[in-house]
């Protein structure tokens, strides 16, 4: 039986279905974690190419699974999913989607570095996702996750999570 | 030994050996925050050396956990600040703070190297590392204006480590030719920038830089002469692969 070659389109549709294990609301794609999609015309094989937010990040392994998994439920005959930092993540790569999704889950999004010099009081900034206020600082920048830090509200008098800028 | 080897394997030894010491503070930490901070950093060390392990694997070298778990102290090129048992707080926290300057200033410079794929490994671990930096001279600007007896304590840690953070530095028959062909910046301008960047936070404590040019650096760690701390964190380290190379955990 021959499939008909999915479209590129297709399968970015279906990866919005892989969420962050970790964050629910936000899918790999939105978190500018899958850097490309390739399709082999001749067998219908898809290649994906993801890059881990930080180097040490325990969830990579699983998200490729994930991948695997979800794009194979889909009848893509073959998959194949690398790693690499060829394309270094950094926070820019966060869609607005994707900044929403964190939103939604209590998670601070990283503000935007575009080009600006990316310094260490930097680090400090970060809008409370409870009641939006500016008033904050930074309590500890190592959280329950290597992407996370942990800020304070003196607004609204929370604890809140950033996803940390990089 | 061929320069990128050496550059390579100096750095991979340092992240692990220190990323293991740093994981140690598990379950110890004097506050919650700490613990989760030294954890978090162990983390990310042994991430950073899985990816240089790798880009010696891609040079031909063996695989990854096989360079990380058979090798004995001898065969490693960290410096001996890294192997120093993690002691009090203060230790690991001046440790930490003069350790991740240089990391954060060495990576940076790594970021532009002749050799691309280090280059791209650096451009990704910078941004992490500034954590690490910013970390470190949170807790040093805190402590170093505290109490007296804080004040004392990090005083006391900061000349002990002193010397050990000078060995860094130590440089190898390769530097020359890492020099020129551009892999990287050399250890002893990558000193100058260190010594500009602690200083610069040290000058708002209570703290004093001692006289550096009156301290014998500690050496020979990147020649594979180590303390005897080393071995018995390498035994503990390498248990389970000792016992089954092919366990899953």
């Amino acid at each position: 039986m021959h499939q008909a070659l999915s479209t590129k389109h297709q399968i970015l549709d279906w990866l919005q279905a892989v969420k962050d294990p970790e964050i629910p609301t936000i899918s790999l794609i939105d978190l500018g974690v899958v850097r490309g999609v390739e399709i082999d015309e001749a067998t219908g094989k898809v290649s994906v190419h993801l890059t881990p937010t930080f180097a040490g990040c325990p969830a990579m392994d699983y998200m490729k699974r994930d991948v695997e998994r979800t794009l194979l439920a889909h009848g893509v005959p073959a998959v194949e999913v690398d790693i690499s930092l060829r394309e270094a993540w950094t926070s820019d790569m966060i869609t607005d989607a994707g900044r929403a999704a964190l939103r939604q889950h209590k998670l601070s999004p990283p503000p935007v570095l575009g080009n600006t010099v990316f310094d260490l009081d930097f680090l400090e900034y970060a809008e409370c996702p409870n009641c939006h206020g500016h008033n904050t600082e930074l309590r500890t920048p190592f959280g329950a996750t290597l992407c996370r830090a942990v800020h304070y509200c003196h607004d609204c008098r929370q604890l809140f999570e950033q996803f940390k800028p990089v | 030994m061929d320069p990128k080897l050496d550059l390579l394997y100096r750095l991979a030894d340092d992240q692990l050996i220190l990323g293991h010491r740093n994981s140690e503070w598990n379950g110890l930490g004097p506050i919650l925050e700490e613990d989760i901070a030294f954890s978090s950093m162990a983390q990310d060390k042994l991430g950073h050396s899985l990816q240089l392990y790798s880009l010696l694997h891609e040079l031909g070298e063996s695989e990854p956990d096989t360079v990380a778990f058979t090798r004995n102290a001898p065969q490693f090129h960290c410096c001996q600040l890294v192997e120093l048992p993690i002691g009090e707080y203060d230790f690991s926290l001046t440790r930490h703070f003069l350790f991740d300057h240089t990391e954060l200033l060495r990576f940076e410079a790594l970021a532009t190297s002749s050799y691309e794929p280090l280059a791209q490994v650096a451009r990704k671990l910078r941004g992490e590392l500034k954590y690490h930096a910013l970390h470190a001279n949170t807790w040093v600007k805190r402590l170093g204006t505290a109490t007296e007896e804080a004040i004392e304590r990090m005083q006391s840690s900061l000349n002990f480590t002193l010397p050990y953070a000078l060995g860094i530095f130590e440089t190898t028959d390769a530097e020359a030719e890492i020099i020129s062909s551009g892999l990287f910046i050399g250890e002893d301008e990558l000193k100058s920038r260190w010594l500009e960047s602690i200083t610069k936070v040290l000058s708002q404590t209570a703290l004093e830089m001692p006289d550096l040019s009156l301290l014998t650096p500690v050496i020979g760690g990147r020649h594979g002469q180590h303390t005897a701390h080393l071995q018995p964190l390498l035994d503990e380290m390498a248990e389970v692969f000792r016992l089954d190379p092919t366990a899953d955990w």
